[in-house]
């Protein structure tokens, strides 16, 4: 921990910079939690990059895609990060991340920054700590924060509240499963991908997916656009960049940029709160002792905790004010 | 101290047989370290680029092609050029142990022969990754500096 | 005694291990009867050496007439350093030449590659163009012996080369025999050494396989590998059914691409590892002959009884040398290439005692050899043909085997084939969990392995090993130089854009890559060329 103050604090100047070095050792010490105060000091740097969030099953080609788009924008000189998230063990803790493999040569590139998260424990297709992570690299400069998710399957709904603009993508042989998923998909993504063009069936399943999804506006003023790309071959990746360009103007040009982001700062916040009082409520007020007996009384029914809960809240509420 | 140890697996040059780093890698998986595997056919300068982005304490490379004397040479360079020499170099494969001696003196910190058990592994970064007692994993670094200095005079 | 009486005889017996298995996993009985054979028909089933279904042997008479070819392989440094090796092993009695490539050579680069550095001879010999093909053969005639080279990506070049050095000699591609491995399916799967995607892969494969049929008959075209499958850290079935999988494919790519199977099928031929687990390791190889011959007859209708025979050459296993005393590496390596003789092998390679440190030196080579040559003329094994055929135990391995093996072939064909199944990682995950699971098994004591977890020594002995010199790579890369300098390169350019124009219009490469060689391109300018056309691979990761 000494080692992270000592590296933050002198060097919230070369975070600003884009510092590789030290951007990785921020990163890892909000991950590890142990980044609120440096958070503290670097928000007033934040807020300048976009936030894109790719999402889609497993195998769909999401790192693939976004490799191409990475490069795609680093060609128009813009500054790029990534965020890939995969899964942690539920036994071990520990973790594979594999979604690096696809990036290595990339990596190479001045500017852009690449990171692999473990999702340790967290569900709905991020980390815990992937929001705070976005806003580091936001602060180091990035215009761009790209943002892979884990891909178990289901519908991951996370992500649409950490990025501006989401992209679900889909494969041929994800077909059948549509169906299942269309409310969801529909409710999170801007704008959906069929990668894996190369494959049977992807002109099929482009046309099954605008038949679906025609006439329902998510938004008012915003086609979803569905597209068809080849990852691997890099094909159709311009078509999306551009429909990335105009929802961005879109977002910017209707004010819903400035109101959702607002609306997350404000769900963030909110958050933050939970997470202090879930934390406050674990250490300190209720007394060991006092939790043992309680159980105690719950179980032979003497007592029922909708009333523990009402009264021990109200203890809290009196307590911090 | 860190939450969890991050290292990175990696397989530097031609050769494709993968088998021991996969289970090197699973193994740390599973004794709950975070393992960013970066796959076959790497250069030596992405290693050292992901490790750092990754911000690991280890990098643990199987070479079983023979370049060794090639490979670990330069990523030490590299983790030096990027002042990143806190990150601790680990390695396997099929080594020669004259060629263990020589990388071991120019500063890979371990090297494990064919036939080691993964848990011998888990031990050995388990335990050159945590830093409760002082002196702190700097001082340590400064010490050695010193030490290394005085050795070449 | 009556059999119920003593299987509770048995049971109260203490055992001295929890479980017993093979070193796979499948379960182990105490005792096989009759009973467990009572479902063969032996005309059916096992039939006669060299009448179908092949399993007790693919040739009449077996090592009574011929005995198996023994084939060190081997290659280091230069072609220079490696043409000596090979007149020496010549000379020691060794019937055939095995090439061992260097990394980049396998990966189809050039020496002066980036990123071939420090690679360049180490693992094997260093070929960059016919120049050094010229000189990996000096002084050995092409007629007297067969030559087999690990090449996989790049091995229409390195055939072509090898006519071309047969020309030189003034021999006819006709004449000439050996083996380009060729597998490119096992590479994807396990030894990872790829340069195109799979798709090109397989039309390369096809051009070879159609080539050789018209002009280079002797030649086998294909070595379909489970060495490098069972080296991956696969189980014994696992080989069995993807190596024999990947077979039924390149037959159904042959047919697809025109080719009548009995033409090319007898040419297919195969590789296996020899592994520790002796009679699991027997049952594997007859099991194998068993699948082949029937799927060839009843599913790919071959009607040539040559395309139902399963020829195969083994290597003993070379995961399971060790690098703690290293002379037990002789006695594991001599068991192991018993296995291969008695599972009936027409060709065996067997390691070297200090593999896992280094190339093998000459001494360690010699000895390797010299196994094989105590088995042949010492131990009387090769006296009778599959002296085990009718055990109960290896017959009814071979069935468990066989059926197995089916089973992963429903399982591979529901995913739509192998191909589809690698892009799935469907093997490669299936590789390394049961890699991962007997890494487990041997920490926790459940398997052994002898001087590695019981039995351990604390002292590591010094053994002698070879060293290839840095100077190797710098000669190499001069050399080359050398030659770019003295080839006429406007006929090299030339050549090399037809090459790219016959992979563009989807045409045969066998013709324009023989015209390249001609002129002395190297195998990196080739492979460079076609990799513009194809593109590269990208493999799907997955634990
Ligand atoms: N055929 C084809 N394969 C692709 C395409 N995009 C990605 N892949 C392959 O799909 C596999 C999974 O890709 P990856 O990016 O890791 O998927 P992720 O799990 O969603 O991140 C890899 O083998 C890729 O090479 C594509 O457009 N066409
Ligand atoms: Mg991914």
């Amino acid at each position: 921990m000494e080692r992270f103050r000592a590296v933050c604090m002198n060097d919230i100047k070369s975070l600003l910079k884009g510092d590789k070095r030290v951007i990785a050792r921020i990163v890892s010490a909000v991950e590890d939690g142990k980044g609120e105060d440096l958070l503290e000091s670097i928000f007033p740097h934040t807020g300048r990059s976009f936030h894109i969030g790719i999402t889609g099953p497993p195998g769909a080609g999401k790192s693939t895609l976004v490799t191409s788009i990475a490069k795609r924008l680093l060609g128009c000189d813009k500054k790029v990060g990534i965020i890939a998230v995969d899964p942690s063990s539920p036994f071990s803790g520990g973790a594979l991340l594999g979604d690096r493999i696809r990036m290595t040569d990339l990596a190479l590139k001045d500017n852009i920054f690449i990171r692999s998260m473990a999702s340790r424990g967290s569900m709905g297709g991020l980390a815990q700590a992937t929001k705070d992570v976005a806003l580091v690299l936001d602060a180091a400069g990035m215009d761009y924060v790209l943002i892979e998710t884990i891909g178990v399957g289901q519908v991951e709904l996370d992500i649409a509240q950490v990025c501006d603009t989401t992209i679900v993508v889909l494969v041929p042989e994800s077909g059948d499963s549509i169906q299942a998923m269309k409310a969801g998909l529909l409710e999170i993504a801007d704008i959906m991908v069929v990668n894996k063009g190369d494959r049977e069936g992807s002109e099929r399943l482009v046309s099954e997916l605008k038949f679906a999804f025609e006439m329902r506006e998510k938004e008012a003023g915003w086609d979803l656009p569905i597209l068809k790309t080849t990852a691997i071959k890099d094909e159709g990746i311009e078509e999306l960049v551009l429909a990335l360009e105009s929802h961005e103007k879109h977002l910017t040009k209707t004010g819903k940029l400035e109101q959702e982001r607002k609306k997350k700062l404000l769900l963030r916040m909110h958050e933050l709160i939970e997470r202090r009082i879930r934390v406050h409520l674990q250490k300190k007020v209720i007394p060991e002792n006092e939790i043992k007996q309680l159980m105690e009384s719950m179980y032979k029914r003497q007592l029922n905790p909708y009333r523990v809960a009402k009264k021990i809240a109200r203890r809290i509420i009196r307590g911090s004010r | 101290m860190r939450g969890k140890i991050r290292v990175l697996v990696g397989k530097p040059g031609l050769d494709g047989h993968d088998r021991g780093a996969k289970v090197v890698a699973a193994a740390l998986r599973d004794a709950g370290m975070e393992v960013i595997y970066t796959g076959l056919h790497q250069t030596c300068e992405s290693i050292v680029e992901a490790a750092v982005q990754e911000d690991v304490q280890v990098i643990g490379l199987s070479v079983l092609s023979g370049a060794h004397m090639t490979i670990f040479p330069k990523v030490l360079k590299l983790l030096k050029a990027k002042k990143a020499t806190d990150i601790l170099v680990i390695g396997g494969g099929i080594i020669p142990i004259d060629d263990m001696k020589k990388l071991q003196r120019i500063g890979v910190r371990m090297l494990f022969g064919p036939g080691t058990p993964t848990s011998e592994i888990v031990d050995w970064i388990r335990s050159n990754t945590s830093e409760p007692k002082k002196p702190s994993r700097r001082a340590k670094r400064s010490v050695k500096k010193r030490v290394t200095k005085k050795r070449k005079k | 005694m009556k059999k119920e009486e003593w299987n509770e005889k048995v049971k109260s017996c203490e055992e001295r291990q929890v479980e017993f298995t093979t070193v796979s996993g499948l379960p182990v009985r105490v005792l096989y009867t009759p009973d467990d054979i009572a479902d063969i028909e032996y005309d059916r089933d096992l039939g006669y050496p060299g009448a179908f279904p092949y399993v007790r042997g693919v040739y009449t008479n077996m090592y009574r007439g011929r005995l198996w070819t023994m084939r060190q392989f081997s290659g280091f440094g230069t072609a220079r350093d490696t043409n000596r090796r090979y007149k020496y092993l010549l000379k020691h009695g060794q019937t055939g030449l095995s090439v061992a490539f260097d990394f980049p050579t396998l990966y189809g680069r050039d020496s002066d590659d980036s990123f071939s550095r420090g690679e360049v001879g180490k693992c094997g010999v260093a070929i960059d163009s016919l120049r050094d093909m010229e000189i990996l053969f000096r002084g050995i005639p092409l007629d007297r012996i067969s030559t087999s080279m690990t090449i996989n990506p790049p091995a229409a070049m390195l055939l072509a080369m090898y006519i071309a050095v047969g020309e030189k000699q003034g021999l006819p591609p006709r004449i000439l025999t050996g083996t380009i491995q060729n597998d490119m399916l096992k590479e994807y799967q396990a030894q990872k050494t790829w340069i195109y995607p799979p798709g090109p892969s397989m039309k390369i494969i096809s051009d070879i396989l159609a080539y050789c049929c018209e002009h280079v008959p002797k030649w086998n075209t294909i070595s379909i590998s489970g060495y490098h499958i069972r080296e991956a850290g696969s189980t014994a079935l696992q080989e069995l059914a993807f190596t024999l999988k990947n077979g039924f494919t390149y037959v159904e790519h042959g047919i697809k691409a025109g080719l009548s199977v009995d033409k090319f099928a007898p040419r297919l031929s195969f590789f296996f590892n020899a592994h520790l687990d002796f009679f699991e390791e027997i049952a594997k190889y007859r099991a194998a002959r068993r699948i082949w011959a029937r799927m060839m007859r009843e599913k790919y209708n071959a009607e040539d009884p040559r395309s139902y025979l399963m020829r195969f050459h083994t290597q003993t296993a070379g995961c399971t040398l060790t690098a703690q005393q290293p002379e037990n590496n002789i006695i594991r390596t001599a068991y192991q290439a018993l296995s291969a003789v008695l599972g009936g092998t027409q060709s065996l390679h067997t390691n070297s005692m200090d593999e896992t440190y280094a190339l093998p030196t000459e001494k360690s080579a010699k000895i390797a050899l010299r196994t094989q040559q105590l088995l042949a003329y010492e131990s009387g094994v090769a006296n009778t043909i599959d002296p085990l055929g009718g055990s109960y135990y290896v017959e009814s391995l071979t069935n468990e085997l066989e059926k197995g093996a089916y089973e992963y072939f429903t399982k591979i064909d529901k995913m739509g084939g192998v191909i589809p199944a690698i892009e799935k990682g469907f093997f490669q995950k299936e590789i390394s969990r049961s890699a991962y699971s007997y890494q487990k098994a041997l920490e926790r004591k459940q398997k052994y392995h002898v001087g590695v977890n019981v039995f351990e020594e604390e002292e590591r002995p010094e053994i002698e090993i070879l060293k290839i010199s840095r100077q190797v790579e710098k000669v190499q890369i001069q050399e080359l130089r050398k030659l770019r300098k003295q080839r006429n390169n406007k006929r090299v350019r030339e050549k090399l854009r037809m090459l790219r124009k016959a992979a563009e219009d989807g045409e045969s490469l066998m013709p324009r890559i023989l015209d390249c060689v001609r002129e002395y391109a190297t195998i990196g300018e080739m492979c460079n060329t076609l990799k513009e056309e194809y593109g590269i691979y990208h493999e799907p990761i997955i634990f």
